[in-house]
Order: structure tokens, then C-alpha cells, then sequence
């Protein structure tokens, strides 16, 4: 399987895309932030499309669109942790300048017939170049990296925002920030995952790590490594099953491990008495 | 609702009999009607009910079925309302199971948005990448609607509408203090179950003229800005409903002389309408 570069390319980008994923995913779970997560993935399918249609680098228009929507979000909302509906708002009028773009790109005079629109949607990991995967990794790997470096006092801030405002944290900022690096890593998630695939690559490891570790550091831990997990499994099973695309077969993986966590996590709800459990769960 | 009478006057009375003049834009205009009151009235208990990423997810749920409907062929309306009302369970079914969690809710919801996708695009590709088809599933064909499918949309809102008058008190009750219902003895679980399927329900009709993705436009904006304005539940839904049509009808309008997206026109109009409201109310009011 690895003998084929699209395959090798694929596999560069994709390890560390899902790396970056899944330690920012982490945090959006464990923030409650998955709609703010989803809502920056299609902000990504917008700001891909406009660059299309004014026919400048995919890229750029991803970047720019998703950390200015970021800032935005971060601006209009209270405490830095936008309220749902605010996002919702600003996200259906995203939606509405998608299918202006869309428009303009489709009719455009570049005579292109949707394709580029379908890939900004669902991804096109087995189409990078191998110039394109090493961009891809590296700027994930930033991403990566930034989440590390911020998680402790960002771990604290979400957990326990008052007690950590009390020690002196800015939570706000740190809100602001991450919410900026999320934002960077759905841009690049888009590239390769796709904009309407990246929430699975956000919600599911994490939801699963939350629900199989209590502790902090080793959901983060289980998060990546779930992430990474399913991207690779996924990738493997899209290239022996030829008719399912790479990216149902990434986020297919990822759902099926959620499923097994949910499960496990009934399971022992069940065997255990109800009142402790319920303790346990208010923690946040 | 200075912008609906700025914008009215814009439209001379030859406009307006130019944009009557075609039966596709009559039907465009009244299926907007149709699909504005009831996106408005159900939108406005999903944001009173902070359900927004539910709806959200219903709405882009409507995808995979319409596109595994078109793969099997099936009539793309079983698949609109099979997927939504299969997703509504699978929503209601996570959200009891993270109960307390909200954060393993949300998480829980993403998944599922995440998998339907995922379904949506294995069966678009196995199609063979029919790609007009898959803009206009998720962006809409407002207007390519028949007169046989506007008096299905009429008995599909009329009873959704009569579904939530019937459950409307108790369903504001819960909604409001869900503990509090629940010491009163209202059954809380089921209610929120009847009104995820209600919500699949409006969404899997609405998507079939507006497209997966702007539905949610219809169902969000127009209620957070009746809500901004008003806490008080009837005269909320009313105002809620009014902007949905307003702004329905305005883009149906505009988009007839334009050479843009209804979609855009009709959310550009509705985030507009919002963000003027809430500079204007200020932080005072409450979504």
C-alpha cells in the first residue's frame, strides 16, 4: 500500500492533521465548543469557495476566512466562549455567502464544472501532492504544538474558569486563543479531510477519550492517539475498499470508536450506583 | 421591521406584477410562505430550548438522505424525512445517554452530524458524482417547485403546526424550567423527544426547497431575532414567524432580480435584520 506515493503523501498529511485534530478537539469538547468547531468548518467551505471564485489560492482564502470568523466569534460572544445562537446567526449568513460563491465560482469564467467544490466539501487526501503533504504536516504540526504549549493553563481555565481568573489566569485571552488555533486547524483539517468532515475528526476521538479517561492529560493523550488511529485505519480501509471514499471511511472509523466508548461508558454506568456516578459527572 | 417597508418600497407595482407574472415564482412564494411559518414557529422553541446544534445537525442530516434516496431511487422526500426523522431518534438517544454531560452531548451530536455526512458523500460518489445534483441538495432548488409539491409542503406545515399547538404549553413549561416541569409532573423526556422528531420533521420539508444547508438560516436567525426583541412566548413566535416570511419573501424577490442565490439574499436579510437588532436593543435582551 505504501508503495504508491499518493498513498505515502496521504499518510504524511494525515497523521498529523488527525494529531492536531484530535489535541484541539480535546479542548473543544471538553469547552463545550463542538458547534463553534463545526461552525469554523463550514466558514472554511466559504472562504475556500471565495478565493475560488476570485480565483486566488484555495489556501489563503481558507486561512483568512476561518481566523477572522474565529476573531469575530470570539468578539460578538460573551467570556471569549461564543453562546450557540450567536453562532448560529453569523453561521446561516456563512452558509448564505457559501452559495453566493459558489454561484459566482460555478458560472464563473473559469468554465470549471463543481469539482473544486467538491473537494473543499468531503477533502481530497489521496490527491496531494507530495510538496503539498509536507506544507500540510508542518503547518499541522504548528498547530500541534501551539495546543501543547498553552495546554496547562488552558486545561485549568476550562475546567475551572473562576478558580483560575482568581490564580491570575486570562482566561479570556486564553479563550481568544485557542479559539484562533482551532481555527487554524480546521483550515487545515479542510485541505484534508474536507470542511464538512472535520467536526468527526473534532468530536468523535475526543468524545470518545473524555468518556474513557477521567484524567486530563491521558484524554489528551487517548485523543490524538485515537485520532491518528482512525485516520490510519480509515485511510487503509478506503484503499481496500475502493469504492468508499477516504474521508466517509476516516470519519466511519472514528464513529464506530465513539459507538464502542458510549457504550463501554452505559455499561459501567449501569454496574455502578447511580447517585455516585451523577457526583462524578457534575465536576465541571 | 424597518427593513421589510424600505425594501417594499424599493418594488414598483410593475415589479411586482413582472415577479407574479411566472406560476414557478408563484410557487416560490408560496412555498416560502409554507416553509417560513413553520420554520419560524419550531425555530423559535429550538433557541428557547438552546437546541441550535440539534437543529443544525437534523438540517445537514437531511443530506445523506436525499442522496441515498437519489442512489436507491427512491422519491428524494422519503429520503428527506427517513433521515431526519432517524436522526431526531439517534439525537435524542445520545442526549439521554450524556445526560449531566453536556459537554459528551455535544460531542456525541458532532459524531452523528459527522457520520451522516460522511454517508452523504459515500453515497454521492457511488452515484457517481452527479455534482448539479449534490449543489442544489445542499443549497436548494427554490425555485424548481411544483404545485403538486406546495400543497404537500400546505398538509406537511398545517399538521406540524397543529403537533405543536397541541404540545406548545407544556413544550414552553420544560422548556423553560425543565426541572421544575418535571416536579409538575410533565413528561419532560418524551416531550423533548416529540419535539426533536417535530424539528426533523419542519427541517426534512424545508430542505427539500431550500437545501441542507440554509434550512438552518430559516429556523435560527428569524427566532434569535424575535427573541432578542421579546420574551414574551406569543407575541415571540408571531414577530419570529413574520421576519422568517419578511425575509422569504424579500429574497425570493430579490434573488428573481438579481443574478444571485436566493439562499444568499435570504440570509444575508435575516443576519442583517439581526445584527441591527441587537445593536439596537443592546445587551438587554436575552438570546
Amino acid at each position: 500500500m505504501l508503495a504508491h506515493e499518493f498513498m505515502r503523501n496521504a499518510y504524511l498529511a494525515g497523521t498529523f492533521v488527525a494529531l492536531a485534530c484530535g489535541l484541539a478537539g480535546y479542548f473543544v469538547v471538553l469547552r463545550g465548543q463542538v458547534f463553534a468547531g463545526d461552525a469554523l468548518g463550514h466558514v472554511a467551505f466559504t472562504g475556500a469557495l471565495a478565493a475560488a471564485a476570485a480565483g486566488v489560492d484555495v489556501r489563503l482564502g481558507l486561512f483568512v476566512a476561518t481566523v477572522a470568523v474565529a476573531a469575530g466569534m470570539g468578539a460578538l460572544g460573551d467570556r471569549a466562549r461564543p453562546d450557540d445562537v450567536v453562532i448560529g446567526s453569523v453561521f446561516a449568513w456563512v452558509l448564505g455567502l457559501g452559495a453566493l460563491f459558489l454561484a459566482i465560482f460555478v458560472s464563473g469564467a473559469s468554465g470549471s464544472d463543481g469539482t473544486a467544490a467538491v473537494r473543499v466539501l468531503f477533502g481530497s487526501i489521496l490527491g496531494l501532492s507530495a510538496a503539498d503533504a509536507r506544507l500540510a504536516a508542518l503547518i499541522a504540526i504548528f498547530a500541534a504544538i501551539l495546543v501543547l504549549a498553552i495546554a496547562r493553563p488552558l486545561l485549568f481555565s476550562s475546567l475551572d474558569p473562576e478558580v483560575a481568573r482568581g490564580l491570575g489566569l486570562p482566561v479570556r485571552a486564553l479563550g481568544l486563543g485557542f479559539f484562533l488555533i482551532l481555527a487554524l486547524v480546521a483550515a487545515e483539517a479542510t485541505q484534508a479531510v474536507g470542511a464538512l468532515l472535520l467536526l468527526g475528526l473534532l468530536a468523535a476521538p475526543a468524545g470518545a477519550a473524555r468518556l474513557l479517561s477521567d484524567s486530563p492529560w491521558r484524554g489528551l493523550a487517548l485523543a490524538a492517539a485515537l485520532a491518528v488511529g482512525s485516520m490510519w485505519a480509515g485511510l487503509a480501509l478506503s484503499y481496500s475498499v475502493p469504492a468508499l471514499p477516504a474521508g466517509t471511511a476516516v470519519i466511519g472509523v472514528a464513529s464506530a470508536v465513539f459507538a464502542l466508548a458510549t457504550i463501554r461508558a452505559w455499561a459501567r454506568e449501569r454496574a455502578r450506583p447511580a447517585p455516585w456516578r451523577s457526583l462524578g459527572s457534575e465536576g465541571r | 421591521m424597518a427593513t421589510e417597508l424600505a425594501a417594499l418600497s424599493w418594488n414598483l407595482v410593475g415589479d411586482f406584477e413582472q415577479l407574479t407574472a411566472y406560476p414557478f415564482m408563484v410557487q416560490a412564494l408560496e412555498a416560502g410562505a409554507i416553509v417560513a411559518a413553520m420554520a419560524g414557529a419550531i425555530g423559535w422553541f429550538m433557541v428557547l430550548r438552546r437546541q441550535v446544534f440539534a437543529g443544525h445537525t437534523l438540517s445537514v442530516i437531511a443530506f445523506p438522505g436525499a442522496a441515498g434516496a437519489t442512489l436507491a431511487g427512491l422519491p428524494i422526500a422519503l429520503g428527506y424525512f427517513g433521515a431526519c426523522g432517524l436522526g431526531a431518534l439517534a439525537l435524542s438517544l445520545v442526549s439521554r445517554a450524556g445526560e449531566g454531560q453536556l459537554s459528551s452531548e455535544s460531542a456525541a451530536i458532532g459524531t452523528v452530524q459527522a457520520f451522516g455526512l460522511g454517508l452523504g458523500f459515500l453515497f454521492v460518489s457511488l452515484y457517481g458524482g452527479q455534482l448539479s445534483g449534490l449543489q442544489s441538495l445542499l443549497f436548494g432548488t427554490f425555485l424548481g417547485i411544483t404545485a403538486g409539491q406546495v400543497q404537500t409542503l400546505l398538509w406537511i406545515a398545517v399538521a406540524a403546526l397543529a403537533i405543536l399547538i397541541v404540545l406548545g404549553r407544556p413544550l414552553l413549561f420544560a422548556s423553560v424550567d425543565g426541572a421544575v416541569a418535571r416536579a409538575a409532573g410533565v413528561p419532560t423526556r418524551w416531550l423533548a423527544l416529540a419535539f426533536l422528531l417535530l424539528l426533523g420533521m419542519a427541517v426534512a420539508a424545508t430542505a427539500e426547497i431550500t437545501g441542507a444547508l440554509l434550512v438552518f438560516a430559516l429556523l435560527v436567525t428569524p427566532a434569535a431575532t424575535a427573541q432578542r426583541l421579546t420574551a414574551r412566548p406569543g407575541r415571540g413566535l408571531a414577530l419570529s414567524v413574520l421576519i422568517a416570511l419578511a425575509v422569504t419573501w424579500l429574497g425570493l424577490a430579490i434573488a428573481y432580480f438579481s443574478p444571485y442565490p436566493v439562499g444568499f439574499w435570504v440570509t444575508s436579510l435575516s443576519f442583517g435584520l439581526y445584527v441591527a437588532v441587537r445593536a439596537l436593543a443592546g445587551g438587554g435582551g436575552k438570546a
